[in-house]
């Protein structure tokens, strides 16, 4: 398998350079773009199997860049943004983005949500077929059979629950915003319901995870909404 | 120059400030004729066309042609002004459009007739109302008018020609013009336009030859045009021999007091104090003194209002001062007011007893001083003129103690079977004191004059009979109507001083209450609510305050007109009903001039019967304007000392901060920057080294971040105050969060994580309450050796959350109390090399503060800390119950 290519834009040199630093330390290939502009013609010409994403742009929103790269890419995109703008961040992932990172993050952290997102894009993209089962920790989801088991034994889950859960892991790591998931399991009448997503990812860890207090698979993204880590394909 | 002929610097002070005014208005250019007909329009125009050729921008606002064709050719070459249309108004004579002018603001506007009456509906009443406004704005007006119809000479030239002009323009206009043009015309030559047409048309001109162009008429009016000229003129000379310093003309300071009755008729005195003051050069005032109120009639008060708006349109001061005597009233009022002439109505001596003095003589005698004017109130004229009868005392009162001398006469026939008929006599006397002391001294005379009577008919021999037999009754008789006339007469007096100081104190009371009540008012609401509920039912009125917001608008207003109160506001004028502006407004507004500018309009709007309007009631309404100015003023200050205050405390406080922060933010960057440099320079650092520097670089950055984060929080919540995001969370993702967030700061240090599952869920602003639990725990560890243990606890007890975070250090800080712990810029130990303004818990104690729950510190024994977050519970949101299958 060649070298992923990693498209990176943000118009700060140092932060850009340090992030070619630690990618290209994991064999990866990167390109740097310092404006939209650039990043359009760059996204088109190098093909990229993954786009990181700075939300302020000096010529654009980060934004419009995303869902012009929607318009023809699957390519994941993750966005770099500052910690107190909840709602940039909602509308980014909402116009296709699949992660974010906050800034200042660390390079371990960008390095995991990198290979996570490569691995989810080789998982979706890689036999054009969704996979029935999907396994994480000690949890295995039989999305075919609606079974659930963790550490082989049997977890009895509501219908919400479990279709909660399926969404979660339709989105492979990705975060999905409470809207996205009010959306999806429960319907378009209750967008404007967060809790309702709370108060079920709440039982889901009190059944699936060891210490619901700090949560390994079923990860908050606080003010934005869940995301499932440590996905693995189930054999 | 001698040094002794250099002018008077008051005078020339004063005639610098007045060259101002001029400047800063328009100029005001009367053309002024002795009556219609003479050319003033045709000057005016032909003065127009000379401005509009050198340059100024002149517009025609209103200029009847009457069909002349000279006017209508010179009226071709300026810019007409259109006519105002007014709604609902046959097409009447035009309306000039002051608003339409002001907005186009011309240099100079025409404007014929001065005097002329506006429509009702328009802002002002007069003519002249206009073109003050437009002078004020800066506009210069060229206008006409007719020696009728200045106010001073309207009663003069109506006894001469026995037509009396309705339309007048208060002398002070005309005084305060920049100058004046006489349009003068003999009157031969007047009489042969007339009858040429060239001034009505032919039949209307035979009528006009008839009634007002006599050629007696036309001589008069011109000598009184040309003397009322030459009166201004010798004034514009004395202030130019002022200006220039040219001695010679001594300054009077001359003052004049005019007395009025409460009887129209005496408006002539006071069109001759005016023309009197005018030519003396002097201040003059009017004073009415108010004997009694009690027996006011109101056409006496409908008199009385008339004869101050006169005063006042004449530009005297109007004065009602109350006192029983009118003699010692008035010689008080002169001493007060330095008064050098007194003018008195001359009608006494008729019916005044021979032993009282005259009003004049008793004033001469006690101030010979002042120079008496004596004038005859009533003016022989041909005009009919409504006469106000003396107020009838009240023929109910009349009526009533008939009746009661009827009723002694029953009660004095009954006892007479047992008493003396000399005693009984002390009954009438008892009866005369009661009539007079309960109706008034009329009463009380006649009452004393029909027990007399009475008591002669009835009980003086022979019986029925007015005949008298013993002539000693003829002395008991005198001796009878003389005791009971004076006693009848002291009581009356008695009770008039009562009702007067009752009246008087009960002003007093109200005034003194409004004082107290504003006085203690400490807000602007306060103050509307002084208005509303003291000062309103005071004139039985319903009112309202309206004050303006900042850019100096006046908000609309539910019951109020707020375009009138922006008026006048702006204009400092009392405006709306029963003023001469704005009349047709249904409520009258009054500004509130403080001391430094007008803070507001008060609007009263009269419930049943029109009020406020005895000058008394007017004096105390003004002094009540005075207060609530004076109190919104002050509060006005209270509000700008308060600020500076609070901006002086914030300024202290960023200061602080400031320090604060730069020796904190310093400290971090001073160890990242030396070791990066360090990992940069040194050669041949082993791996570990390098390792443990880079680690130390990581762990300062991320101390600077969260110091950041910290400011950046509280910065923002004090900008914008505390706006929440409230959503329904539980409480373990924030606790999870928190934790994520920390990372590798609580290092080694175990965290035991205590949530029950079935928690309640909590409102909540998320980022900053996990804000809270970060400084928490960021503080654990900061405090706390490396092997320490946290708690995180919580549990719902009743409607309030608890949360816990234990550790098991050294505790809190020894001998500091455990709140002082969250007050800014407090920290446990001081200037230790561990970061941190003591920023964290104060951001702790606001946000737990906003969401409506508290913090708080304790010590754990036997060793350890333990900070507390209560929140409020509340009402849990619905949650539809899923059909388990």
């Amino acid at each position: 398998m060649s070298k992923p290519r990693i498209l990176v834009v943000e118009d700060e040199a140092d932060i850009r350079h340090f992030i070619r630093l630690s990618l290209e330390r994991e064999d990866m290939t990167v390109f740097e773009a310092g404006d939209a502009m650039q990043a359009r013609i760059d996204a088109a010409s190098r093909q990229p199997q993954l786009v990181i994403v700075d939300l302020g742009l000096p010529d654009g929103d980060g934004k419009t860049f995303i869902r012009q790269l929607r318009g023809w890419s699957t390519a994941p995109v993750i966005v770099l943004s500052a910690r107190d703008h909840e709602q940039e961040k909602v509308d980014a992932l909402e116009a296709g983005a699949d992660d974010y990172l906050v800034k200042p993050f660390g390079v371990p952290e960008l390095v995991a949500r990198v290979r996570a997102q490569l691995r989810r894009a080789s998982i979706v993209a890689g036999d054009g077929v969704a996979p029935s089962a999907l396994v994480f920790g000690a949890v295995r989801v039989d999305l075919a059979t609606y079974v659930v088991t963790r550490d082989g034994e049997p977890v009895h889950l509501t219908p919400i629950e479990f279709r909660l859960l399926a969404a979660l892991s339709r989105g492979h790591g990705k975060v999905l915003t409470y809207r996205q998931l009010l959306l999806d399991v429960w319907g378009p009448g209750y967008a404007d319901r967060p809790h309702y997503v709370r108060v079920y990812m709440a039982n889901l860890r009190q059944k699936l995870e060891d210490d619901p207090a700090r949560p390994q698979y079923l990860m908050t993204e606080l003010q934005v909404g869940y995301r499932l880590a440590g996905l693995g394909k189930g054999s | 120059m001698t040094s002794d002929r250099r002018p008077d610097p008051d005078q020339l002070l004063e005639a610098i400030t007045g060259e101002f005014k001029r400047q800063a208005g328009g100029r005001l250019r009367i053309f002024f004729g002795a009556c219609a007909g003479v050319g003033k329009t045709y000057a005016m125009l032909q003065a127009a066309h000379r401005q509009q050729e050198s340059g100024v921008h002149v517009c025609v606002g209103v200029v009847e042609t009457h069909d002349r064709a000279p006017i209508s050719r010179l009226l071709d070459g300026l810019p007409q002004l259109p006519a105002r249309g007014l709604p609902h108004q046959s097409p009447s004579p035009q309306e000039f459009d002051l608003d339409g002018a002001l907005a186009l603001h011309p240099d100079l506007v025409l404007i014929d007739e001065l005097a002329h009456a506006n429509a009702p509906g328009s802002r002002h009443g007069r003519r002249w109302q206009d073109v003050e406004e437009l002078l004020r704005a800066g506009i210069s007006v060229y206008t006409t008018l007719n020696v009728q119809q200045l106010e001073s000479l309207n009663d003069v030239v109506g006894d001469i020609t026995g037509i009396r002009v309705r339309e007048v323009v208060p002398d002070q206009c005309f005084d305060a013009a920049h100058d004046v043009v006489l349009v003068d015309l003999s009157p031969e030559d007047l009489l042969h336009r007339l009858e040429d047409g060239e001034i009505y048309p032919p039949a209307a001109a035979q009528q006009a030859r008839n009634h007002f162009f006599r050629k007696g008429n036309l001589v008069s009016l011109r000598e009184l045009a040309l003397r009322r000229l030459a009166d201004r003129v010798s004034v514009d000379v004395r202030a130019y021999r002022n200006h220039h310093a040219i001695d010679g003309v001594w300054p009077t300071d001359e003052r004049l007091l005019v007395c009025v009755r409460a009887d129209v008729a005496h408006e002539k005195l006071i069109r001759e104090g005016s023309r009197l003051a005018q030519r003396l050069r002097a201040d003059w005032m009017v004073v009415h003194v108010d004997e009694s109120r009690r027996s006011r009639h109101p056409l006496e008060r409908e008199a009385l209002l008339r004869l101050a708006k006169l005063a006042e349109s004449l530009g005297a001061e109007f004065l009602s001062i109350p006192g029983e005597h009118v003699a010692d009233a008035l010689l008080e009022c002169v001493r007060t007011r330095n008064a050098t002439r007194l003018v008195l109505g001359h009608r006494e001596a008729r019916w005044r007893s021979p032993w009282r003095k005259s009003l004049a003589r008793v004033i001469a005698e006690a101030n010979p001083e002042v120079g008496l004017i004596l004038l005859q109130p009533s003016p022989p004229s041909a005009i009919p003129r409504k006469r106000i009868s003396r107020p009838s005392v009240g023929a109910k009162a009349l009526l009533l103690s008939l009746l009661a001398c009827g009723l002694t006469t029953f009660v004095a026939a009954l006892l007479l079977r047992v008493f003396d008929l000399s005693n009984v006599v002390m009954l009438f006397l008892l009866t005369v004191v009661l009539v007079a002391l309960r109706w008034g001294k009329a009463a009380g005379a006649l009452a004393a004059l029909v027990s007399v009577a009475s008591f002669d008919f009835f009980f003086v021999p022979p019986i029925l009979s007015f005949h008298v037999s013993d002539t000693q009754y003829i002395f008991t008789f005198v001796l009878m109507l003389v005791v009971a006339l004076v006693t009848g007469q002291l009581a009356a007096r008695l009770r008039s001083e009562a009702t007067l100081a009752t009246a008087g104190e009960r002003r007093a009371t109200a005034l003194a209450r409004v004082a107290r009540d504003l006085s203690a008012a400490m807000t602007t609401e306060q103050i509307v609510a002084v208005c509303t509920d003291t000062i309103a039912p005071m004139f039985a009125s319903r009112g309202a305050l309206m004050l303006p917001d900042l850019d100096g608008r006046i908000p609309n207003d539910a019951a109020f007109d707020a375009g009138v109160a922006q008026w006048v506001y702006e204009h400092v004028q009392p405006a709306g009903h029963g003023k001469s502006t704005l009349a047709s407004a249904d409520a009258e507004y009054l500004p509130l001039k403080a001391p430094l500018r007008t803070r507001g309009v008060l609007a009263l709007r009269a419930e049943g019967q029109a009020s406020a309007a005895e000058p008394d009631d007017r004096r105390l309404l003004d002094a009540c304007c005075a207060l609530i100015a004076l109190a919104l003023e002050r509060i006005h200050f209270v509000d700008v000392a308060r600020d500076t205050l609070v901006r002086m405390e914030g300024e202290r406080l960023r200061h602080t901060l400031l320090a604060a922060v730069s020796h904190d933010l310093k400290t971090p960057l001073t160890a990242i920057r030396g070791m990066a440099e360090t990992l940069e320079t040194m050669e041949g650092l082993s791996r570990d080294e390098r390792d443990l520097l880079a680690r130390s670089i990581h762990q300062q950055a991320d101390a600077l971040h969260r110091l950041v984060v910290n400011l950046l929080d509280l910065a923002r919540m004090q900008s914008d105050g505390v706006r929440l995001n409230l959503e329904w969370h539980a409480v373990s993702e924030i606790v999870g969060s928190a934790l994520a967030s920390l990372g590798t700061t609580l290092g080694d240090r175990r965290v035991h994580v205590d949530l029950p599952a079935d928690l309640p869920l909590v409102e909540l602003d998320a980022n900053p309450f996990e804000r809270v639990l970060v400084n928490l725990l960021d503080n654990a560890a900061k405090y706390t050796p490396a092997e320490a243990t946290i708690w995180i606890r919580a549990m719902a007890m009743g409607d309030t959350m608890y949360l816990c975070i234990d550790d098991d250090g050294p505790g809190l800080p020894s001998g500091s109390q455990p709140e002082a712990l969250f007050e800014p810029f407090t920290r446990g130990v001081k200037e230790s090399s561990i970061t941190g303004v003591g920023l964290g818990l104060a951001l702790c104690r606001s946000i737990v503060a906003a969401h409506g729950g508290t913090i708080e510190a304790m010590p754990l024994m036997p060793r350890g800390a333990r900070f507390e977050i209560r929140l409020p519970i509340g009402k849990q949101p619905e949650v539809e119950s899923e059909m388990l299958p």
